[in-house]
């Protein structure tokens, strides 16, 4: 076979293999052959001022193995403690090395029409619901990254609510990685019909056992008329994994939608968030949040684009920069020529704690349309001499001052964290990560 | 114990270069509640931030020692764990961090590792506080400052005095932007703390405060130093005279340009 991927040792029949060990349908098998083909031509993504052509995309495992567990109480301990113990018996999908370990959807739920699954089981038992979504709000061959995800899927959740179903407590996904070289290429779709809504919470783990590995994931969010849709995630893969992260949204006619992004990841990181204001009248709410720290280099793109009239959008990016990490963040507000009365803002701002460190942020504003409201602001500075003098005048130390305020700064997305478990995870990394 | 004593003399303070505080003298002990009077820009705030240990204020002479502890030589920390705290006039926000994690960190800053306030001691404590302030319980979890009124923030300065419990306060136009009845509240919590343990400097600009919390002694700042002293009369006699009176009394010109 001809088509190789740098360091990927793979061919075509291994490909098929896969797929049909999985029972995968004719369509999804397809595009893997046809992404793989491509993946070896097509050119990497160019984030801004970020080389990242020598970034470890490609070598990794992607058949690896995870453990069944009966009960919640054998999943290991950093996994558990993202689960709510008041919600033993919440909706909840658990992947281990890539695999679903553990899934529970509650009864309720289930007789409502709701489908909670993998990917995996939701291509076989709702293939033609994964067809009509799957890669639809971005292309698979729209660079080598999003064909190796095509080409290599290994894992995924799929959540699907009807028409008018309102789901109250949260649905949670969670990935944790500890195979050796293990590469995590999952795959989210998240659908909200007309007039339902539901909060959905990823969370991304890996153990320091995986070494250097991959992560690829694409999480793809269809909010409907009238739907909302709040997403939390935190990611938080460890030093040895190089990240690529895209989740795209679509939104219809007054919906709604909130990101609440954790990004938290200690190895290379390639973001890409995208949220595109089909509908009219439709919104967004986006808070994303970062610390760098060691000598990781990560790029952060925050995209969201004004089609629909009378669309609304709200983008706080924050991110903290220690040691001799390196950031871009780039956010794009695009307003499109018949968007009118959108209304679109975003806000960025980089804290560096240490001189090595280096943080740009890039705003950017493309109206095609004249009756609108747009507005962007950037910032990087350091630690506000004002603040710190306020706290220590109460007689509290610089370091622990320093951290409040570096805490304080990154809380807005610890706020909407909706599961308990994740809130206090996030909040731990943070502190972890700042201290 | 015997009582505190904040000692200031000859305090010389430069801001960016330029000599602002000029040979100022000052001694409160425990038990006692003086007042800061002047006219704007004369220093009063400059006395306050350098006492506090503000970065940009530099002391260029003179002492200032807290029971006989030369403070100049301490991080601004320590001095509030020496017993110190300062009202400021414009108190900062912090996105973030509530008012309750704010205020429990400081005061386990101040108890030492191993010696935490119980956090049950600390709620009720915060709510009784609160109460007496009149303000809202909600305030417990706002983030320090941020989007509270002028005068939701001083009597969040004064929430931040009754649970710290200093040995020496200064509190710098606590009284500004507070309307009649938290004006009232105010001057109860600062009431309340007195005993032979606590010593408080007010500056103020009205003698409408001082009818609530009784001064033994008003001091008049003028050019950088204190020019007169007096008990609460002298307030009185300012509030209906103005500075001008006074300063044609003591010979006082406007300062001289200090030249670039
Ligand atoms: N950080 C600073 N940078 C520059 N100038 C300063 C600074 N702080 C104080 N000053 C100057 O020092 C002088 C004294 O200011 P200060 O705030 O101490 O006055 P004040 O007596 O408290 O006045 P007010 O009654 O208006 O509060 C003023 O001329 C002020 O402009
Ligand atoms: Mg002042």
């Amino acid at each position: 076979m001809s088509t190789q991927l740098k360091n990927l040792p793979l061919d075509a029949e291994n490909i098929i293999n896969f797929s049909s060990h999985r029972n995968e349908p004719k369509w999804f098998t397809n595009i893997r052959l046809k992404a793989f083909e491509l993946a070896a031509k097509l050119p990497l993504p160019k984030p801004e001022k970020t080389r990242i052509d020598d970034w470890n995309f490609t070598d990794f495992r992607f058949d690896t193995k995870g453990t069944s567990v009966k009960s919640l109480n054998d999943l290991p301990e950093p996994v558990r403690q993202l689960l709510d113990e008041t919600e033993q018996a919440g909706s909840v999908l658990i992947h281990h090395n890539s695999e679903p370990v553990f899934a529970n959807l509650t009864e309720d739920l289930k007789n409502k029409g709701v489908i909670f699954t993998d990917l995996a089981t939701a291509i076989q038992e709702h293939g033609d619901l994964v067809q009509k979504y799957y890669f639809k709000t971005d292309k698979w061959d729209k660079h080598k990254l999003t064909a190796i995800h095509a080409a290599l899927i290994n894992g995924g959740s799929f959540l699907y609510v009807p028409k008018n179903v309102q789901i109250e407590t949260p649905i949670q996904a969670i990935y944790f990685q500890d195979a050796s070289s293990s590469g995590l290429m999952a795959h989210t779709i998240v659908v909200c019909e007309r007039g339902s809504s539901v909060t959905y919470v990823e969370s991304y783990l890996s153990d320091s056992s995986v070494g250097s590995g991959a992560a690829n994931l694409i999480s793809e969010v269809f909010v409907g008329e009238n739907a909302r849709i709040k997403f939390g995630a935190v990611d938080h893969f460890s030093s040895g994994v190089v990240s690529y992260v895209s989740r795209k949204a679509k939104v219809e006619k007054d919906g709604s939608l909130q990101w609440a992004l954790g990004q938290m990841n200690d190895g290379y990181t390639v973001s890409e968030n995208d949220t595109n204001l089909e509908g009219d009248g439709s919104s967004v709410d986006t808070k994303v949040v970062s610390i760098g720290s060691g000598a990781q280099k990560q790029n952060f793109d925050n995209y969201i684009r004004h089609a629909g009239k009378a669309t609304t959008s709200r983008l706080l990016v924050r991110g903290v920069q220690k040691d001799s990490a390196h950031s871009i963040f780039n956010a794009i507000t695009k307003i499109e020529h018949g968007a009118s009365k959108a209304d679109g803002e975003q806000t960025q701002r980089v804290l560096m704690l240490s001189k090595d460190a280096r943080g740009d942020a890039n705003p950017i504003l493309l109206i095609d349309e004249y009756d609108v409201i747009a507005g962007h602001a950037a910032s990087v500075g350091r630690v506000d001499p004002a603040q710190l003098y306020y706290l220590m005048s109460r007689g509290i130390s610089k370091e622990i001052a320093e951290k409040l305020i570096v805490e304080g700064f990154l809380e807005p997305v610890v706020d909407l964290l909706p599961i308990e478990g994740v809130k206090k995870q996030l909040s731990e990394l943070i502190e972890r990560k700042v201290g | 114990m015997t009582a505190p004593e904040l000692k200031i003399e000859d305090l010389h303070v430069s801001v960016e270069g330029k000599s602002i505080v000029k040979g100022f003298n000052l001694d409160i002990k425990g038990g006692e509640i003086h007042a800061l009077m002047g006219p704007n820009g004369t220093g009063k705030s400059t006395v306050a931030s350098a006492i506090m240990g503000h970065p940009k204020y530099e002391v260029t002479q003179g002492s200032v020692t807290l029971d006989g502890r030369n403070i100049l030589e301490m991080a601004v920390d320590e001095r509030a764990r020496a017993g110190l705290f300062l009202a400021m006039q414009y108190p900062s926000e912090v996105s973030g961090v509530t008012n309750a994690d704010f205020l429990r960190t400081a005061i386990n800053g101040r108890r030492g590792e191993g010696n935490e306030i119980p956090l049950m001691k600390f709620i009720k404590t915060m709510d009784k506080k609160m109460q007496l302030l009149e303000m809202d319980q909600s305030f417990a979890e706002r983030y320090v400052n941020e989007g509270f009124s002028g005068g939701e923030k001083k009597r969040n300065e004064i929430l931040q005095l009754m649970m710290l419990e200093p040995e020496f306060a200064i509190l710098d136009e606590i009284d500004s932007g507070l309307d009649i009845d938290a004006l009232k509240w105010v001057a109860k919590g600062v009431n309340a703390m007195r005993s032979d343990h606590f010593g408080c400097l007010i500056i103020t600009h009205y003698q409408r405060l001082l009818n609530y919390i009784k001064p033994d002694k008003v001091h008049v700042m003028m050019n950088g130093r204190i020019v007169t002293t007096g008990g609460p009369e002298l307030a009185l006699r300012l509030e209906d005279e103005g500075y001008d009176g006074m300063k044609a009394e003591l010979g006082i010109k406007d300062d001289e340009t200090v030249e670039a």
